[in-house]
């Protein structure tokens, strides 16, 4: 085989399980295997981990433990508050609308379509500038008619760039409109502050910040109201019926716990890596355009349009080298839709199927960025060259 | 170069074939590389899954066959140039009146271009294909192109569009094997999960029939005109040119006092031109586009033999080249079915020398009783609507 070297550059799709967590999840699989509503020792040892990890965890967001709902994912977590405020919403005649952005997680754009079309609620696209961020302005007037929700992303999963979330987030208050955010890439790179950003409600998923997959969490402010999606056993106050997963909901507050323990050193590390990221694809490929904002973006994530070069096939090139990577657009079906998020970026469709999205995370070396760099380069001559090739 | 250090990407469809060459790959040691086209995915038409090739499930096939291979498997994305190159040629070619062949079109243009090109930009040293046929080193310089051995099965007819260049730099490791050995080593490889059914017909109608497929992507097919004789005596009215091949007897919807049968259609005048038995069969034609395998012509005239079918057997003829890329065949017996748009592949026994595409016939049914552009307006061409339904982004 021709290919040597590994480089993962993917970890804003997901990221390994720090040994530490696993480590902290490890008793919960053997020894205290109990369900956590159970009354008996078994039981109550479970029970108590996952408040604890419920403490550690409202800890980092500043909010009240009695605030955090463990559920199974970040999609769950989008689901939930909004399918939980939309059906609030009806129950208490408030106004038929859905507030969202067009550079959505597909969790929350999904979500909101279809709820739009089964309860007949009027979906609302808050204006976005060239760098996907929601314009203020535009978000206010938006608002003025109220909502049963506003779900804003808080830093963008293809273009990286980062919303202002405390301006947003007041604005809706002030029409009493719920404000929630889909958190999920900003989790162990952004402040979770909810105080800070003043939203009622925040979704968060472990595999991204170095916990497991399969367990997320949803912030819920005291006083917002939300109507229970998964219905069931009274887990979770009632909002998500499910036994706990008791280690995975340890690994996650382990995770986030040592991802704001680290931060400082891990972030500056991270911004390293993406800046030499960002400057080496912009001076070796040609025509290379970096996509979403140069500065409000997450430490980790580096995104380009590449003119010329379909993502689908580059993608290939890099994988047969050894180097992981991702675009909005490209999928294993060979059956790619143009990147959505820069489609709604102003980029033309041709441009959207060229995007590239490298995301480094604590295993990145600068020696990986240097090899990587290299083979993006090549692949990049080899499929402008092949393109002149094909005599059709 | 050691077959170790040797790359080959192998087309995969999910199919016995092509999972059959890529296992034989690489047993012998190759690097191997699956890859897949997603050519074409067609929603108004009953959705992907009606699509007869790169449905998800065959997908789905080829990637677990890649899997249980051990080799990397990528899909690509075809869609655009295959509709451009091939379906819109199909569509394209039956407005001019002819009876085209997609396949040659999609080798030509897509497999042993556009893909090839793919494969030799991702630093492989060969293109590998399911096909049944062969290449064999030609003792004068170069490569031969062979029929595949097992005579039922031969698909040197739709590779006839190869030259050297192509040749050089592929490889059909089934081609020396009848499909009831490539059954058995499907066997014998484990390779249970491929799908047994032989391809055909043309992947993008999915389950449709081609004439309901140019209905709905190219309805001024469709428009009525008159059926004549030769002699230019119109017997009755035709559904459009394209719903109709030469040679066909059934569905003509006219009274005759005997059998009358389709020998040719008039573009320009929209005319379908029929006659009795006696008219039908013609022992020679022009084939334009010609490809020579090897570069050129053999001699500026020779006998050899001639297919003018995928489905038909090679006959005896003396082939005159006319131009560079136009030669004139006359057969030693005449052929019922010389059909403009069918390839004329050329053979010299088992070697395949080349092809061309069926000319109009030319000098005959000038047809001036009837009036010119008898159809509706080309303006309503299928370009004005996509032909793949581009899925638009919800949000």
């Amino acid at each position: 085989m021709k290919n040597k070297r590994e480089v993962y550059l993917d970890y804003s799709a997901s990221t390994p399980v720090d040994p530490r967590v696993i480590d902290a999840m490890m008793p919960y699989f053997r020894e205290i295997y109990g369900n956590s509503t159970s009354s008996h020792r078994q039981g109550s040892l479970g029970e108590s981990a996952i408040e604890d990890a419920r403490a550690r965890v409202a800890r980092i967001l500043n909010c009240a433990p009695s605030e955090i709902i463990f559920t199974s994912c970040g999609s769950e977590s989008d689901n939930l508050a909004i399918r939980g405020a939309a059906w609030q919403a009806r129950q208490r005649g408030k106004p038929p609308r859905l507030i969202t952005s067009p550079v959505e997680h597909a969790a929350v754009a999904n979500t909101i379509t279809q709820l739009g079309e089964l309860m007949d609620m009027e979906t609302v696209i808050a204006p976005i500038d060239k760098f996907g961020i929601v314009d203020p302005t535009g978000f206010a007037n938006i608002c003025q008619g109220g909502a049963a929700i506003a779900s804003i992303i808080y830093a963008n999963n293809e273009v990286g760039s980062v919303n202002d979330l405390p301006e947003l987030a007041a604005i809706a208050r002030a029409r009493g409109i719920p404000f929630h955010t889909d958190a999920v890439q900003a989790g162990g790179q952004l402040t979770l502050d909810v105080d800070e950003l003043g939203v009622e409600l925040l979704s968060l998923s472990a595999h991204k910040f170095y916990g497991p997959k399969g367990v997320g969490l949803l912030y819920i402010k005291e006083d917002a109201e939300l109507t229970s999606v998964l219905t069931g056993g009274g887990h979770e106050r009632g909002l998500r019926a499910g036994t706990h997963n008791t280690a995975f909901i340890v690994g996650m507050a382990k995770a986030l716990e040592l991802a704001y323990a680290e931060a400082d050193e891990r972030l500056a590390r991270l911004r390293h890596l993406r800046d030499r990221l960002i400057e080496g694809v912009l001076t070796k490929v040609d025509g290379a355009q970096l996509s979403g904002h140069p500065d409000a973006r997450l430490p980790s994530h580096a995104s380009f349009v590449l003119p010329g070069i379909e993502a689908n096939a580059l993608l290939m090139h890099l994988d047969m080298n050894g180097v992981a990577a991702s675009s909005g657009s490209a999928c294993k079906t060979g059956n790619p839709e143009p990147a959505g998020a820069l489609l709604a970026l102003g980029y033309s469709p041709d441009e959207a199927q060229c995007g590239l999205r490298l995301s480094v995370g604590l295993q990145t070396t600068d020696a990986d960025i240097d090899y990587a760099l290299e083979v993006l380069a090549q692949a990049a001559d080899k499929l402008r060259a092949m393109k002149r090739a094909v005599a059709t | 170069m050691s077959k170790r250090d040797t790359r080959v990407v192998v087309a995969m469809s999910g199919g016995v074939d092509s999972s059959v060459a890529a296992a034989l790959l690489v047993n012998e040691g190759y690097d191997v590389v699956g890859m897949m086209m997603r050519l074409w995915s067609d929603e108004s038409m009953g959705g992907a899954e009606h699509n007869r090739c790169c449905t998800p499930d065959q997908m789905q096939s080829a990637r677990h066959i890649a899997d249980g291979l051990g080799i990397p498997f990528y899909v690509l994305d075809t869609k655009s140039v295959f509709r451009e190159r091939v379906v819109q040629y199909f569509i394209d070619q039956h407005r001019d009146g002819y009876t085209p062949n997609p396949c040659l079109e999609c080798n030509r243009h897509i497999r042993f271009d556009w893909l090839l090109n793919h494969a030799l930009a991702l630093d492989a040293d060969f293109l590998a294909t399911g096909h049944y046929a062969r290449i064999t080193e030609n003792p004068e310089g170069g490569w031969l192109l062979l029929k595949g051995l097992d005579p039922a099965k031969d698909q040197s007819y739709v590779l006839s569009v190869m030259g050297q260049a192509q040749l050089a730099r592929t490889l059909f490791p089934i081609g020396a094997y009848p499909k009831t050995e490539v059954r058995r080593l499907a066997d014998e490889l484990g390779l249970s999960r491929a799908n047994r059914k032989d391809s055909q017909d043309l992947c993008f109608l999915g389950n449709n029939d081609y004439r309901d497929f140019l209905r709905a992507r190219a309805p001024d097919l469709m428009t009525k005109g008159p059926i004549v004789t030769s002699a230019g005596e119109v017997l009755g009215e035709h559904r459009g040119l394209a719903n109709y091949t030469i040679g066909q007897r059934r569905g003509l919807g006219i009274s005759f006092n005997e059998p009358l049968y389709v020998l040719a259609m008039n573009a320009v005048r929209n005319a379908l031109i029929v006659g009795t038995r006696d008219e039908l069969g013609r022992d020679e034609l022009v084939a334009e586009r010609m490809n020579w395998v090897s570069g050129k012509p053999p001699r500026a005239s020779f006998s050899a033999e001639v297919k003018i079918r995928y489905r038909s057997q090679p006959q005896r003829a003396s082939i005159c080249t006319l131009d560079n890329r136009r030669v004139h065949v006359q057969f030693e017996e005449p052929q019922r079915d010389i059909t403009p748009g069918q390839a004329a592949v050329v053979y010299a026994d088992d070697v395949c020398l080349g092809g061309g595409v069926i000319a109009q016939f030319e000098g005959e049914q000038p047809m001036t009783n009837l009036p010119l552009e008898a159809r509706d307006s080309r303006a309503i061409v299928p370009s004005a609507r996509p032909l793949v339904a581009e899925g638009a982004q919800d949000t």
